[in-house]
């Protein structure tokens, strides 16, 4: 597996049930296009975040496909509604075997 | 007369031309871009509406230009996005990410960071649950190419 940066998720810490929560999400990661060359002239090989999924106490909420033009150290933010206390669970997965995985707990009343 | 009248649906028939090229741009696709939207939707029409896109009209950097994509929807079981798709035709490569949504999410909304290489038109396609597409365009000025992507 290779390595992959810090990821950073931020989450509501409570909600009440049925309420929207926003989350954000960040990875750190080059995000190399393939499409650049180094100083020498030498292409940079493609090494990209594939996908990225976010889970809620084992069911997916969020799913996305990412392609070479999201920006270095992907970030999301989205939303669901808040129904049960949990852990949310999120992983990327990158090109040459990397994951990267958080979580975070919501209490939900 | 007869001449002067001929002479006059020509024109006319030269006007509604020059509009039908003026308008057209507002919905065209660009030459990158339709056979993606084929690839991904096949001969379905895409449909202007229910998308706002939201992008920076000039960007100082194409590598981090930020974008929200929010979809009038009520996301309920029985009305709802299952998918957002967010394209920049001019880019070496026109997709730029597919997402995934159901009624759990509560809105439809998101917002990422993205690569724009070129001035250009940036389009989000949200596909509903009854399958139908639609659509939201943005005209983005980049000063410094992202020539990342």
């Amino acid at each position: 597996m290779s390595r992959m940066g810090r990821a950073r998720v931020r989450v509501p810490e409570t909600a009440s049930r049925g309420e929207v929560i926003e989350i954000r999400t960040m990875v750190e990661h080059p995000m190399d296009s393939g499409f650049l060359h180094n100083n020498m002239g030498q292409p940079i090989p493609r090494h990209i975040v594939e996908t990225f999924t976010c889970t809620y106490n084992g069911s997916e909420i969020f799913r996305a496909r990412l392609h070479p033009a999201v920006s270095t150290n992907p970030y999301f933010l989205f939303h669901t509604v808040a129904t049960e206390t949990g852990e949310l669970v999120f992983t990327w997965k990158d090109d040459q075997g990397g994951v990267a995985t958080a979580s975070a707990r919501i209490e939900v009343s | 007369m007869k001449l002067d009248t001929g002479r006059r649906r020509a024109l006319q028939a030269l006007a509604a031309g020059a509009c039908l090229v003026i308008v057209r741009p507002a919905t065209a696709e660009s030459e990158e871009l339709a056979p993606v939207l084929r690839e991904l939707f096949g001969d379905r029409r895409i449909e202007q509406g229910k998308v706002t896109l939201d992008l920076p009209r000039l960007a100082e950097s194409g590598n981090v230009v930020p974008v929200t994509v929010s979809v009038d929807s009520p996301m309920t079981p029985q009305d709802y996005v299952k998918r957002i798709h967010l394209f920049a035709g001019e880019n070496p490569q026109p997709r730029i990410f597919d997402v995934e949504l159901g009624p759990h999410n509560g809105v439809a909304k998101l917002s990422s960071r993205v690569r724009i290489s070129t001035s250009q038109r940036v389009m989000a396609v949200a596909v509903l649950n009854d399958d139908t597409l639609w659509s939201a365009e943005v005209d983005v000025e980049v000063t410094v190419t992202g020539c990342g992507t």
